[in-house]
């Protein structure tokens, strides 16, 4: 018994030292916070809130570009803010179910794993409202679906690997086979096969076969020897452009890109040169998906009370999608390959080319 | 701390325990569960007041206030307290009963919540602390959940039974499809001697990628999606709504509470469970007094394996009502940090899993009212079971004299075991 009444003295003992630390200053900083939430009480009445999938807004790709599209409104717009990061699909009821609660005005889930739980928080709360990214398989009045149509800008990236190669061997691979990815791999092998026709071209592109929906993937977007190794094995096959459509996995076929000495990389999503500048020496361009700006657009939208329920689709033609700037490489891209490559966005913005892909918002 | 030390730490409170030159894990394992109530007590005190720095520390205000400490430390020490006070005060709000809801319902719905999620820690937690007792280290219960699952959600979206009928299928076959995975270590154990930590890993990784490829493929694929998503479950499938459409909290609870008492009987009624606890404290001496140790390892996997195939049950027909490769979170892995805060008790295990049902509910609030990172609730998991798993530890932090240095209070230590 005597330990336990010993420990018990010490717990109750440090419990009152761990009390009286606080207790102490705690008049003061009320001030403080008090002074701290007037300034927020001058901003305007609206509570932007996102809740992140699995990869947290650290990830490098979409739910940060989201994130930051949200911290970006906040700072301009002067919204308060609140953000629930998941850390497995289960978290996703939750999180959209804290965010209801908190009477968020408007709530961005990023991914479309959170298309099932938005769908049921937004059924369940027709008054508040929600804009998913990456899904447009809700149709609810109080859901705006955030789409892109990345094809276009892969197939920009398409004509363009076609035209850099000189072993006349592209390659590309995605995380997983999910329409978000497989979109930019279509719209890639489009881009290639564009080039090999109007140039009567025979260049091949390794990993993705567009008319059975079929290609290399490494299963995931973790896994960054997973990417090395995918990379090297086109490398091996001769390939001497690559667009790894993987989230953070894209980073070990950079690095695999790297070390082959002679490989371009195209990046996906946000711009891999600000990105990841020590693959700066190797990074062609990236197929840029503007999530921040679409994110802020549609927070915009609902502050003014304009908010709407038909999907925002980025597109070449509002920018919500593009092409990323050569940066280092731009004097190894040839001026007739660029004034093609304007031609063709000019093109495909006019609807004179379509690009098709089933995975199309 | 050395190895004989170790040993007659282990051997002196419960006699029987191995002697030196048994299995080290084994010994390990008797370490952990012989370990006092309070040490588990002062585990949880430890971790909070850890998570307690980091909030603080990831506290914007603070970080202000920390640069100014020495000209007006009252602001750092404020800021401090108002950080992990709030943070916690909403942890408990979205753990236990929230007071800053507009509706009744709202506010108890946390507390619903706390056993939603606890149901799975619950029935998984008890399948990795029944393994415990064989002395088994069951790494195994992820994939055990993940397969569980897969087989209750393909009966409960492919078959279309009658109401009643249905359920009870689902829930058999998320049983079979956990005990099969567990009864693979188990079996590989007693016949090749191949050590279950391995086998059971790896089975998770096999678990894992199989669940990714049956969600692509067109059996298990939702028609019209080409998402990595299955079909829902018929309704008749899904464990009813205890409180009704407003709360998640389903049927699967009492299923957690039927199991907690079924292994409790098992282990302190059954001639089976003596077997198992016979095997576990000396596998030698259980081989001699006529027990078929090979066969004890078996059954208790098989069992293990079909009360994580039920944590399975609580997921994909309670929960998510559909099956997608993420649908057991890491609950496999939470249920080995669960029966060891419980000591591996049943009853243990049941509040183990409520408390970590609780951090995971309250996380999610605290994360959304107050901006800290749900890391920190991962951080106080993962102290606890660093204190659980190193005693001396905690015996150093609070001064706890150590069961054998005193010969004493060793002995007194031996009696409350025999108590307990």
């Amino acid at each position: 018994m005597k330990i336990a009444t010993r420990a018990a003295v010490l717990v109750t003992a440090s419990a009152l030292a761990l009390a009286a630390c606080g207790a102490a200053p705690e008049e003061e900083p009320e001030e403080t916070t008090a002074g701290g939430e007037e300034e927020t009480a001058e901003e305007i009445d609206f509570k932007g809130c996102i809740v992140s999938d699995q990869g947290g807004f650290d990830d490098r790709s979409f739910n940060q570009a989201g994130y930051e599209g949200l911290q970006l409104a906040q700072e301009s717009l002067g919204i308060e803010t609140a953000q629930a990061e998941s850390t497995a699909e289960t978290d996703f009821v939750p999180n959209i179910d804290s965010m209801v609660n908190q009477a968020c005005d408007l709530t961005v889930t990023v991914g479309f794993l959170l298309a099932g739980a938005t769908g049921e928080a937004a059924e369940a709360n027709p008054d508040a409202t929600f804009a998913i990214i990456d899904d447009q398989s809700i149709d609810l009045p109080n859901v705006k679906p955030i789409v892109f149509n990345t094809a276009e800008a892969a197939f920009l990236a398409g004509y363009l690997a076609a035209g850099y190669s000189t072993t006349g061997t592209v390659a590309t691979f995605g995380g997983m086979a999910i329409p978000p990815v497989t979109i930019f791999m279509d719209g890639f092998v489009d881009g290639v096969a564009h080039y090999n026709e109007t140039k009567g071209a025979e260049v091949e592109v390794l990993g993705w076969n567009k008319d059975d929906q079929s290609g290399e993937f490494t299963g995931n977007f973790e896994d960054i020897a997973a990417g090395q190794n995918v990379a090297n094995a086109f490398i091996d096959a001769g390939a001497d452009v690559i667009m790894p459509v993987a989230g953070p996995v894209g980073g070990g076929a950079a690095s695999a890109a790297q070390e082959a000495g002679d490989v371009a990389f195209i990046g996906v999503d946000s711009d891999w040169f600000d990105t990841s500048p020590e693959y700066a020496d190797i990074i062609l361009t990236s197929v840029l998906k503007q999530m921040g700006p679409a994110v802020f657009d549609v927070i915009n939208e609902s502050v003014q009370d304009n908010f709407s329920n038909e999907a925002y689709v980025g597109t070449l033609e509002n920018e919500g999608v593009a092409l990323a700037p050569f940066h280092d490489l731009d004097s190894t891209v040839s001026a007739e390959l660029k004034s093609e490559l304007e031609e063709i966005q000019a093109q495909i913005v006019a609807g004179d080319i379509v690009v098709e892909s089933q995975s199309t918002p | 701390m050395s190895t004989p030390e170790d040993h007659q730490n282990a051997g002196e409170p419960t006699p029987g325990a191995p002697r030196p030159g048994e299995d080290r894990s084994a010994s390990l394992v008797h370490e952990i569960l012989s370990s006092s109530w309070l040490l588990s007590l002062l585990a949880l005190l430890v971790a909070l007041a850890v998570g307690g720095v980091l909030i603080a520390a990831a506290d914007e205000q603070v970080q202000e206030a920390a640069g100014y400490l020495f000209a007006r430390p009252t602001d750092f020490l404020g800021a401090a307290w108002s950080a992990v006070s709030e943070a916690y005060v909403a942890l408990f709000h979205g753990a236990v009963f929230d007071g800053q809801s507009e509706s009744f319902t709202r506010s108890i719905r946390s507390v619903t919540e706390t056993l939603t999620v606890s149901t799975p820690l619950i029935l998984a937690g008890l399948g990795v602390a029944l393994a415990f007792r064989a002395s088994l280290f069951n790494i195994g219960a992820q994939g055990q959940i993940i397969i569980g699952a897969t087989f209750a959600a393909w009966v409960g979206f492919t078959w279309h039974l009658p109401v009643g009928v249905h359920v009870i299928v689902a829930v058999l076959a998320g049983i079979l499809g956990g005990a099969l995975w567990g009864a693979i270590p188990g079996f590989l154990r007693a016949r090749t001697g191949a050590h279950e930590v391995i086998v059971t890993i790896m089975l998770n990784y096999i678990a894992v990628y199989l669940i990714s490829y049956l969600l692509i493929t067109p059996a298990f694929q939702r028609p019209g999606s080409s998402n990595p998503v299955s079909p829902l479950l018929d309704d008749s499938a899904l464990y009813p709504l205890l409180l009704g459409s407003g709360f998640r909290l389903h049927a699967g609870f009492l299923v957690a509470l039927a199991a907690t008492a079924f292994v409790w009987w098992l282990l302190n009624r059954s001639t089976v469970g003596f077997r198992f606890r016979a095997v576990g404290l000396n596998p030698h001496a259980a081989r001699t007094a006529g027990i078929k140790v090979e066969w004890a390892y078996v059954l208790v996997m098989i069992v293990a394996g079909g009360l994580a195939g039920l944590a399975g049950t609580a997921q994909v027909m309670g929960t998510e009502k559909y099956l997608t490769a993420g649908i057991a979170a890491s609950f496999g892995f939470d249920a080995i940090t669960v029966a060891l805060l419980g000591r591996s008790r049943p009853i243990g295990v049941f509040f183990a899993g409520l408390l970590f049902g609780a951090l995971r509910a309250g996380g999610v609030t605290m994360q959304a009212r107050t901006g800290t990172p749900i890391d920190i609730v991962l951080v106080v998991q993962s102290v606890i079971v660093l204190l659980i798993a190193a005693p001396p530890l905690v015996r150093a932090i609070f001064r706890l004299p150590a069961p054998n240095s005193r010969p004493r209070s060793a002995r007194r230590a031996a009696v409350k075991e025999a108590q307990a």
